[in-house]
């Protein structure tokens, strides 16, 4: 899956299979600002008190100026960090906040939701809950209860389906959102990060759903930080950044604009750059690449790990040490490697880069891992960025291990002894 | 997962182009209103019966209750009941039913917007189903406490006449102001929460300004019936009286306010309440989701 998306080739055909169709979504020139008072006056009393007192507003400019077209039958990612303005333009896509100003134009139906679960009643049934639900989306009640059942199936949750929902654990009340939202059958559907829920099978499920969705030519915005989700299912992506359009384009492109963002200089403290900085040397970037050079966050199994670090010496060293070790969602370690730099490699003087890079046979089990990265010198430099790159490796071997190397195995039925 | 997808002709091709306009009231259609606020109001009727044990009883027994306090106090302590009016417990009982459809409904309608916040943030949801639902299950309540109301006054005597069919009108108009009261009340608290808090003492207040606990020809003074007759409530449950307890000496709300003139006051704070209550809700929604 991810070879077929990832690269930047089928992409771009895939691309152009979704421009040319008509657009499903316009957006022009969209404005929304916030005004958020400094002191709130929130009681009556205030307000008689001191009717003419002058009330100070902060604006907050969450978005500025965002146009774009998104075509029928596409895919399309919305990244940026937090407070990006990808929410606020979630909720005006969906009618939860009116613009200030300009234009947004939605062919067909929109599924008016932006969070899984929303408009549950805790204290009804399942049963119930789906047409409630549905009726939401715009379907009748009658054309909801037909598919009760359809949707109680998809989220497997049979033997449940007459419980109180209050009763419910939230990953089967995350299925049952899920399956009320594919049964719902919008032209035009908006998901805010919902990508990481339920189990690893029922994530299996929702991938299915995607892909199903899809083929199907309907048009899916995904609002999310997760890069490696937009890679894996998004034609196009966007990259907002301060309300803003920062880019448009192909997932990987984006995704490179966007760690670039987060890497910056400026970030706020949860950067690379300013945590891989000490006196002496600064690591600009760490990477994990695919086979072209391009970044990636997401492997199939067994795919090779490679791993590029590039950092600028500020001072003269005599000799580094680079090194790198991956570990575990759980944060246990499973590989560490690393090599010296010494001046054979290349002068070691302030203002040269040293780019280090790893390959390394893929064993891991499939789950989220971390890269953790550490620079050292004999004269006290001493760089460790935990977390560097985070990064999933997917597949449908499941394994309780924590790697999954490459193995052979045979059975064989023989004769026993006594036959 | 790995099946090959092609891309296929999109499933909504042809679909015109719609301008999106924001949050509103009714918000996507008159259909899914309706839909929604039936549906929310039925649910909702239905977990208030069937999640308790003793289920609908408890609807009835506060305003049971209440009926049994105040015929107590008012026919045995103050003895004004049973002397100057004939059928003084069903009229008690009638009343005090349909002051409690009011004062449940707007009360619950206060703080509903509120309360529903998931719903308003993060769906599109038409702003106005929430307070109507209120208003809608206290009605399908009132609907159910009627039927025990009505066989209490056929047992207590009361004859079936024609003029019970007007009922109909002064519950119409009753709903009415219980649903334009709710919808200012549900949005204004999202600003100003001091709203419960004297709403709370206001719908206490309009209990005893209405003629509920006390026939409407208890004055010794006509200026005080006059001045009673303001309050639309009051005109209301004089009609209502009239229409189904038929007493001979009972003044009709006409009488009562000393002529047509005398109504205007009801009627322009009727409409007034309609008006403003419709133009704040219709200004408010769309900044909802905002201001929560």
């Amino acid at each position: 899956m991810a070879t077929e998306e990832t690269t930047l080739e089928p992409s771009s055909v895939k691309l152009d299979a979704a421009t040319s169709s008509p657009p499903a979504i316009v957006v022009e020139d969209l404005h929304k600002t916030f005004r958020i008072p400094t002191e709130r006056v929130d009681s009556l009393k205030e307000r008689a008190v001191h009717p003419f007192a002058s009330r100070e507003y902060r604006e907050l400019h969450a978005l500025d100026g965002v146009s774009f077209e998104i075509h029928q039958g596409e895919f399309f990612g919305i990244v940026g960090r937090n407070g990006s303005g990808k929410s606020t333009l979630l909720k005006l896509l969906a009618s939860i906040y009116r613009a200030d100003s300009g234009r947004i134009r939605i062919a067909g139906r929109l599924a008016p939701f932006i969070e899984l679960g929303v408009g549950f009643n805790h204290e009804l049934t399942a049963r119930e809950n789906i047409v409630l639900n549905g009726v939401m989306m715009g379907l009748t009640p009658g054309d909801m209860r037909r598919r009760v059942d359809p949707v109680i199936d998809f989220a497997e949750l049979r033997e449940f389906a007459d419980l109180k929902l209050k009763n419910y654990s939230s990953g089967m009340l995350v299925r049952l959102a899920f399956a009320v939202m594919m049964e719902a059958d919008a032209d035009v559907l908006l998901i805010d990060e919902v990508l990481a829920v339920g189990d690893a099978s029922f994530q299996q499920k929702c991938a299915d759903a995607f892909h199903q969705m899809k083929a199907e030519g309907k048009t899916i915005i995904l609002v999310t930080h997760e890069m490696a989700a937009v890679e894996a299912y998004c034609h196009r992506a966007m990259l907002l950044h301060e309300g803003r359009i920062q880019h448009i384009g192909v997932p990987a492109e984006t995704g490179r604009e966007y760690l670039k963002l987060n890497f910056a200089r400026d970030g706020e403290g949860a950067s690379l750059g300013s945590r891989g900085e000490a006196e002496g040397a600064r690591l600009l970037s760490c990477t994990l690449e695919g086979g072209e050079g391009e970044e990636l966050s997401t492997l199939e199994l067994g795919e090779p790990i490679r791993l590029r670090v590039e950092l600028e010496l500020l001072q003269d060293v005599p000799g580094l040490h680079v090194g790198f070790v991956i570990a575990n969602a759980d944060g246990l370690g499973l590989v560490e490697f690393g090599t010296p730099v010494t001046p054979e490699d290349g002068e070691l003087v302030a203002g040269k880069r040293v780019v280090v890079s790893a390959d390394v046979d893929n064993s891991l089990a499939i789950g989220r891992h971390y890269v953790h990265c550490g620079v050292q010198s004999a004269n006290g430099i001493s760089i460790y960025v935990a977390n560097a790159i985070s990064f999933v490796i997917f597949g449908a071997q499941q394994t309780r291990g924590i790697i999954s190397p490459r193995h052979e195995i045979e059975a064989e039925v023989v004769d026993g002894a006594s036959g | 997962m790995i099946a090959p997808e092609e891309t296929a002709a999109p499933a909504n091709a042809g679909a015109p182009l719609q301008e999106v306009r924001g949050p509103s009231a009714l918000g996507g259609g008159m259909r899914r209103f309706l839909d929604l606020l039936w549906l929310m109001s039925v649910t909702e009727f239905k977990r208030a019966y069937f999640g308790t044990v003793l289920g609908y009883l408890w609807s009835l027994i506060r305003p049971l209750m209440l009926f049994g306090v105040l015929l107590f106090v008012f026919t045995k302590v103050f003895k004004i009941g049973s002397e100057t009016v004939e059928h003084y417990p069903v009229m008690l009982l009638l009343g005090i039913v349909l002051y409690t459809f009011f004062q449940e409904a707007t009360s619950n309608a206060v703080n509903s917007v509120v309360t529903q916040e998931g719903v308003v943030r993060k769906t599109q949801f038409p702003r106005l189903v929430i307070p109507l639902a209120t208003v809608v299950t206290g009605a399908l309540n009132l609907c159910l406490n009627l039927v025990v109301v009505f066989a209490f006054i056929v047992a207590f005597g009361v004859a079936v006449t024609w003029s019970w069919l007007l009922f109909p009108i002064a519950l119409l108009l009753l709903f009415v102001l219980t649903a334009v009261v709710s919808m200012a009340l549900s949005v204004l608290y999202v600003r100003f929460r001091d709203v419960a808090i004297i709403w709370a003492v206001v719908s206490q207040v309009l209990l005893y300004l209405s003629p509920i606990l006390y026939p409407v020809d208890a004055f010794p003074e006509e200026t005080y019936e006059r001045l009673l007759m303001v309050n639309p409530l009051a005109v209301i449950f004089t009609e209502v009286r009239v229409w189904i307890l038929h007493e001979p000496g009972a003044p009709t709300a006409l009488d009562a306010a000393g002529g047509w003139l005398g109504l205007l006051p009801a009627a322009a704070i009727f409409f007034g309440s309609c008006i403003y209550g419709i133009w704040v809700f219709k200004r408010e929604a769309p900044r909802i989701a905002e201001a929560l």
